[in-house]
């Protein structure tokens, strides 16, 4: 079996994602599976056209990687490939959009708001941050809608932090989710595989001294990891349900990660990631490691079935 | 050092699309390469035993009388046995430091300084106090307050570092009359100078200065390279030094590396031997300073709200943004819009210049340069417009080293 890998491309998340790309290009080849590794740049149609066998398998984070615009090209090229189709995939990045989908099926996330820097601007900056701290409670997480390894993301504890942090989010994306900061434990839950056949791995808990920002979560030592998460058997069942569910619901494909944070007992969505970190400190390597299989194994699996189920 | 969000945002900067003017790369593909790699070539077939061997810990003895000869262009008249070969200046800084300073010393460093040796002095937990610059370099009297004040506070003042030749990141020189003055006021307080001069044969209209070793053979370690003038992918620069600090130099050196390349310092005496070197300087000085006018040209047409130096050679224009800017939280900002720089708080150990950043125009065309500063307008434009909506600027205080990898362009 063939598999190019596509990772690095132009998101502010280029240099994790180089990181994943390698990571599974070597998990790919202890297999015995003859996979490559390339960036996304201007000869990447010619190389799709040019492929006769085999699967791609994006792994580009961020924007145009996890927001369906590289998996719309895959489509177009009619290209077998791992991971989400596009119009799910653009479902699962919008965070609000993918709040209100989850909401119907009563998944909880965070009570928030999503508004866009131009909206600051035409009505008065100080009088929406107002509104917002009158409506919440702090703490808050300011956050850029879109966008993945908790870039532009500030945990704000007053209404005078408000400000900075809008504009530390605005320099990422151009619009802002402000939701209650959760208070709990920390989970991430992997899923592999598609529809019914798709299967939740045990729960990883995440522990940061201090905020769970770029540098925890890069840094070998800033954060401590439980993989199994130190839950009991109820709420692990739970938090792999729940991240089973918006799976499915999502209609997601072949693999993601849904991130939660447990409150009073009750799971919350915060994040959904459709091309989950493979860096050797992500979390869902070490759900694999946790399920007792193998990455390789698991990596190879995942590439055969997106090639069996064809363009 | 570890893995900030600010370093990983420089990651894209090393793709062709982003116009990089935060990199120090010299522009390799001014050398004459065929020639080169045929001199290369003869290297390993006339002289592989010796260039694929083992070297002196102090470095290659025809190597360091041919440094003798290219430090005489900035006035500097040491022999051949005062020459310490390193890899890379960038491990002469390490030495010295490693030798010089217990945790908490204090360094004296420009304001701001060349962000590699302040990695380094935070390596060896020493402290660095900045002193000012202003267009003349260093200012005697400000140095002087610096040091004074230091003395009655009790500290220990190792030594002066100071970048005297086109200084990265400020481009500023500093004058021939205020050199003998800097030495004079360490002198008294009985601090040495460390004197890094990677640039002094890169200047665009004039001679070299007299170093300020020239001035002061036993106040001054002096820190030479050929990463600039010539190529840095071969890593040889070199020290000199009193001789009680050569002879501590060469142990610790051979301690951390045995020897230096062999291989890459015969390619460079071969290089000086054989090649018409001074001209190739000449050639390079030719080329960046087209590249600074085509900067200077496009700050004045698209930045006039900005202030920065016009430097007379080396490699960076030091920029100030308008108030209320930071250049660090606005780098996520400029990578979306493809363009980088470093911005100013690198070059502090104490958290300044939030409102500054270095672009460098040693890498791209002048064409990209353009391209390049057209693009940051654009970049600073919009953020102006944030920071007007919100009353502030997104930047807080970081520990960490925000500078690109030596191989950014």
């Amino acid at each position: 079996m063939d598999v190019l890998i596509l990772a690095g491309g132009m998101s502010h998340e280029r240099d994790v994602s180089v990181r994943s790309g390698r990571r599974v290009l070597e998990a790919l080849r202890g297999r015995g599976v003859n996979a490559s590794v390339r960036d996304v740049d201007a000869s990447l149609v010619p190389t799709l056209r040019a492929l006769k066998s085999g699967v791609v398998w994006p792994l580009l984070h961020g924007a145009s990687g996890e927001d369906g615009s590289l998996q719309a090209l895959l489509e177009l090229t009619g290209t077998p490939f791992v991971g989400t189709s596009s119009s799910r995939a653009r479902v699962a990045w919008g965070k609000s959009v993918a709040k209100e989908v989850l909401g119907r099926i009563s998944i909880s996330s965070a009570d928030s708001v999503s508004l866009p820097q131009t909206l600051f601007r035409d009505v008065g900056a100080e009088q929406v941050l107002d509104l917002i701290s009158e409506r919440f409670s702090f703490p808050l997480v300011v956050k850029p809608a879109s966008g993945g390894s908790a870039l532009g993301v500030s945990l704000v504890t007053e209404r005078s932090e408000l400000s900075r942090a809008m504009v530390h989010c605005f320099a990422y994306c151009d619009v802002a989710m402000i939701e209650r900061a959760l208070l709990g434990t920390e989970v991430a839950v992997s899923v592999v595989g598609s529809g019914d056949a798709a299967k939740a791995l045990p729960a990883v808990e995440i522990l940061s001294n201090g905020p769970y920002d770029y540098d925890a979560r890069y840094n070998a030592g800033r954060v401590e990891y439980f993989a199994p998460a130190r839950l009991d058997a109820e709420s692990m069942g739970a938090v792999m349900s729940v991240a089973l569910e918006a799976h499915r619901e999502l209609q997601l494909r072949d693999y993601s990660r849904i991130d939660m944070i447990i409150e009073a007992g009750v799971p919350h969505v915060i994040d959904i990631n459709i091309a989950p970190g493979m860096t050797e400190t992500s979390l869902f390597p070490q759900a694999v490691r946790a399920s007792g299989e193998d990455l390789g194994a698991l990596c190879e699996r995942i590439a055969a079935e997106a090639l069996h189920r064809g363009a | 050092m570890r893995a900030s969000e600010i370093r990983a945002l420089f990651s894209v900067a090393s793709r062709p699309e982003v116009v990089s003017l935060a990199g120090g790369m010299p522009f390799i593909g001014g050398l004459p390469l065929e020639e080169i790699g045929e001199m290369m070539r003869r290297l390993i077939v006339e002289r592989g035993e010796t260039a694929l061997q083992y070297g002196s810990g102090q470095g290659h003895e025809e190597l360091r009388e041919q440094i003798v000869e290219v430090m005489a262009l900035e006035g500097i008249s040491a022999h051949p046995d005062d020459v310490v070969v390193t890899t890379g200046s960038q491990q002469a800084l390490d030495l010295v430091t490693n030798i010089f300073i217990n945790p908490g010393d204090v360094v004296v460093a420009e304001a701001p300084s060349y962000v590699g040796a302040l990695g380094v002095f935070r390596a060896h937990e020493a402290d660095v106090v900045h002193t000012p610059m202003d267009a003349d370099g260093l200012i005697p009297d400000k140095l002087e307050e610096t040091l004074a004040r230091l003395q009655a506070e009790g500290r220990r003042v190792k030594f002066l570092y100071t970048v005297p030749n086109y200084h990265n990141p400020g481009g500023v020189t500093l004058s021939l009359e205020r050199r003998p003055q800097v030495l004079e006021i360490c002198a008294g307080y009985g601090v040495l100078v460390l004197e890094d001069n990677p640039y002094g044969l890169l200047g665009f209209d004039r001679e070299p200065l007299p170093a300020m070793h020239s001035m002061s053979e036993d106040g001054v370690i002096y820190l030479g390279s050929f990463s600039k003038t010539f190529a840095p992918g071969f890593r040889v620069g070199w020290a000199v030094a009193p001789h009680a600090v050569r002879e501590k130099l060469v142990l610790a050196a051979e301690a951390a590396i045995l020897c230096p390349s062999n291989a890459s310092q015969l390619a460079i005496s071969t290089y000086l031997a054989h090649s018409d070197w001074k001209g190739q300087i000449k050639k390079f000085r030719e080329q960046y300073r087209e590249r600074r006018d085509a900067m200077i040209r496009a700050l004045e047409e698209y930045m006039p709200y900005a202030s920065w130096n016009v430097p007379d050679g080396g490699f960076y224009v030091w920029v100030k943004l308008p108030d209320g800017l930071d250049a660090k939280s606005m780098l996520p900002r400029a990578v979306t819009g493809r363009v980088a720089y470093v911005p100013g708080t690198a070059f502090f150990y104490d958290g300044q210049g939030s409102n500054f950043m270095r672009l460098s125009y040693c890498y791209p065309t002048p064409e990209k340069i353009r391209e390049g500063v057209r693009r940051l307008a654009g970049v600073i434009d919009d953020e102006l417009e944030t920071v007007n909506i919100f009353g502030t600027n997104g930047g807080s205080p970081s520990g960490q080293v925000d500078f690109p990898s030596p191989d950014i362009a």
